[in-house]
């Protein structure tokens, strides 16, 4: 066992360091780990800082690092691209991943054809083009494979018509790829077709829906009679709910959060250091010296399940319970973070960002509002169990 | 980044966990914890054959060499058999501590026989205080004699204490302002005049002792290390046998999830068995995912130990860490099994009874926590 970096990966964990330091703003301080959709951020220019990190990120290939060459990409190794992640999240930088590096283009290397290889890898790796996922639906959350949004076949093309809900970042998407059936009298789960459609798709109307700390970063996206031609059908048709079940795989083994974490828990320390509560000197009172302790090891308990899984995949194995188990994990960890955060802080954590005496601009009550998310979206906490019972302990299904 | 096990290191492992599986089932665990000695020695000269008590001492004592972390391999495969024997105290507690801190002589005269099975020892560490840092030897007490020194006062904990030949004490022989300072470790021979022994009933039946010195006298050439500055010898002896602890217990809660894998398969209520029910499969989810995160903090601790660093937060994260999951692990055990879990006649209260032990062996998780705060320059 060795838990070191190579040396080639330190050399490449430098380089993003420097080029993060020389794109970020000074007055950065880490980011807030917040959707670059949300309106204030918008104003503020982060949306276009985004962009240009992005389009930078692209020129150097590092945007689909681990993409192979053929595609755009790098052919980096899981743990390179782990330690970009890592240092990408670390300082809360814009402009990295999304849904058509991390999702779509690994799915259409599997099963799209070559056609749609040749049209769409290219421009995700070049960031010419934004994507968004369609999967859920108002009535289809958890049991995603109910889902009723409709494919009917009309001469060349897919007639859409449904609802899809949570579609983070469709008002900047220029694509979207999505579930719909195809086969209503099929078993629901196969009677699911993958497609992709433009978003300016006539029929396509994006609402967004604001969240409760007030970030619009998601929305509800209306398919009204529009028409996608069948060259769009990823795949075979019927085929799409086990094309999508990969794709949720591909989104699991995040080593962002602990990373992420880790930089919440350096800002905490330097809160601590400056602040007292009851008189005392918050870095000096035991409870709290416990509580941060206890914070640590559960942040590097995650660090290293995460450096598992991403070190399987290099082996070439496919983790599967191992994914499950680190959303669990890592999401319930965000929680307990943001929780101490907000314990530590006391009364003028409840400050949001705008207020004169909120600390840390009101990115501690921001990020606890918007903690709640990180157990529901991708595979609620009780799917993972699920999962994780079924699959990896061999449970009888209930 | 490596961090997969060797094919040596996987063989090893398989080849612990055959010879438990065969040797000391648990029903031979379960006797031997009521039995006066505690081990068979014929079992404990087996595994001295195999190499496992030489598995981390250098070739020339008869060793293995194979490092820290194939030792703790062993350990966690030891915590799955709920093996009970003087190997923990031997080797983990008392043998790598003569190895870090002996004299030529004193390796010579102490390590090939431990590697060897012949000759058992122990440390003589906590005292009534309870506590897991310098400030915890204040009763021990060395006062010089002539060339050598007399020893006084009393230990607790001390496991094997019963079949121990030498102990590993840890004394003050100075009083300073600065704890660290001022402390001597003794390698005291169990039949020196004047050292007494008692048995602790301790819950999770690990034989603990309680020790006693009354004007033990002992010679310069006892001293382990040197006079008044045998404190980083302790703290590094405390840090391995924590990591040593972070093993033997996941190996426990490997096994624990498995029963109770195994049992809620085939428990029927209702008709049905009760793993199909979606409240135990998520007890089971929640216990598989306590058990993978012990994993790899352990391992990497072992690790950091093996490349002769100090580890200070690799080893506190892991003691902090393992300690808590090993608790909840056994806990929801006990809820999927309902009563028979908690029957003295089912193996899995032997387990909850040994991993709460280790929840306070070697730092309990508060004083790792406080070093973790410690670590991260909180002041």
């Amino acid at each position: 066992m060795d838990f070191r970096f190579t040396a080639d990966e330190n050399v490449f964990r430098e380089e993003i360091q420097s080029f993060l330091k020389q794109e970020l703003p000074k007055n950065w301080a880490g980011g807030d780990w917040i959707s670059e959709d949300d309106d204030e951020r918008r104003k503020d220019g982060e949306l276009s800082l985004s962009r240009t990190i992005r389009s930078k990120l692209a020129r150097k290939g590092w945007l689909t690092l681990a993409w192979p060459s053929e595609y755009g990409g790098m052919g980096a190794s899981h743990m390179k691209q782990l330690v970009f992640n890592e240092e990408m999240a670390y300082q809360g930088a814009p402009g990295g991943g999304g849904s058509g590096v991390a999702m779509l283009g690994p799915t259409l290397m599997l099963y799209g054809s070559e056609d749609q290889k040749r049209e769409h890898l290219p421009r995700i790796a070049r960031a010419e083009v934004e994507w968004c996922q369609g999967y859920s639906e108002p009535e289809s959350g958890s049991d995603l494979a109910s889902l009723q949004t409709s494919a009917v076949e009309d001469g060349d093309d897919y007639v859409i018509n449904g609802t899809k809900s949570w579609t983070s970042g469709a008002r900047h998407a220029d694509w979207i790829f999505f579930l719909a059936r195809t086969d209503p009298n099929a078993p629901k789960h196969r009677g699911i077709s993958f497609f992709v459609a433009n978003m300016k798709s006539p029929g396509i109307t994006v609402r967004p829906i604001r969240n409760m700390a007030g970030v619009s970063g998601f929305n509800e996206t209306v398919f009204d009679n529009v028409r996608v031609p069948k060259r769009n059908l990823v795949g075979e048709r019927n085929r799409g709910w086990y094309y999508g079940a990969t794709l949720l795989d591909f989104e699991r083994s995040g080593v962002q959060r602990p990373a992420r974490a880790k930089r919440v828990l350096d800002d905490l320390v330097a809160l601590a250091k400056s602040r007292s509560l009851s008189g005392r000197r918050l870095a000096s009172d035991p409870i709290f010296r416990n509580r941060l302790g206890a914070m640590a090891a559960e942040i590097e308990a995650c660090r290293l399940m995460c450096y598992r899984v991403a070190w399987m995949q290099s082996q070439g194995e496919l983790p599967n319970k191992e994914a499950s188990i680190v959303k669990v994990f890592s999401t319930e960890m965000m929680q307990h973070l943001y929780n101490l955060v907000m314990h530590a802080s006391g009364i003028q954590g409840l400050l949001l960002p705008g207020s004169r005496l909120a600390l840390q601009n009101g990115k501690i009550a921001r990020n606890w509002l918007s903690s709640f998310s990180a157990t529901i979206a991708a595979g609620t906490s009780e799917i993972q169990r699920n999962i994780i019972a079924n699959r990896g302990l061999g449970l009888p299904r209930g | 980044m490596d961090l997969g096990l060797s094919e040596p290191q996987q063989m090893l492992k398989a080849s612990v966990r055959d010879f438990l599986e065969r040797e000391t089932p648990l029903a031979h665990s379960r006797l031997m914890q009521s039995d006066p000695i505690g081990y068979l020695p014929k079992v404990w000269r087996d595994i001295a054959d195999l190499g496992w008590t030489g598995i981390a001492f250098p070739q020339e004592f008869g060793g293995e060499d194979a490092g820290f972390l194939d030792l703790c391999l062993i350990v966690e495969e030891m915590g799955r058999a709920l093996f009970q024997g003087p190997f923990f105290s031997t080797v983990v507690l008392a043998g790598l501590t003569i190895l870090e801190g002996g004299s030529v002589r004193q390796k010579e005269k102490f390590l090939p026989a431990i590697v060897k099975g012949e000759h058992l020892a122990t440390l003589a560490f906590s005292e009534a205080n309870g506590r897991w840092d310098a400030s915890a030897i204040e009763n021990t007490i060395g006062d010089r004699v002539g060339s050598g020194f007399k020893l006084t006062g009393k230990k607790i904990f001390v496991q094997n204490a019963h079949i121990a030949n030498t102990l590993v004490v840890v004394s003050r022989t100075k009083r300073v302002k600065v704890p660290e300072q001022g402390i001597t470790v003794f390698l005291l021979p169990l039949d020196t005049a004047g050292v007494s022994q008692r048995s602790l009933l301790s819950l999770a039946s690990d034989r603990q002792g309680s020790v006693e010195f009354k004007d033990a006298l002992l010679s310069h050439e006892d001293v382990l290390g040197t006079i008044g500055g045998g404190w980083p010898l302790v703290e590094q002896a405390l840090r391995r046998a924590a990591v040593a602890k972070c093993f033997e217990m996941l190996g426990s809660i490997e096994r624990v999830l498995e029963i109770t894998v195994e049992y809620v398969k085939n428990r029927v209520q209702f008709g049905r068995p009760v793993g199909s029910f979606q409240a135990v499969q998520h007890h089971c989810a929640n216990m598989a995912v306590d058990v993978e995160s012990a994993r790899y903090i352990s391992y990497q601790a072992a690790w950091k130990l093996g490349t002769g660093e100090p580890g200070v937060r690799e080893v506190a994260s892991a003691k902090a860490w393992v300690s808590n999951v090993a608790q909840r692990v056994c806990a929801l055990a006990h809820q999927c099994h309902g009563a028979i879990g908690f029957t003295s006649e089912y193996d899995l209260q032997m387990f909850t009874r040994a991993v709460k032990a280790g929840e306070f062996l070697y730092g309990d998780p508060d004083f790792h926590r406080e070093a973790l705060a410690s670590s991260m320059g909180v002041r």
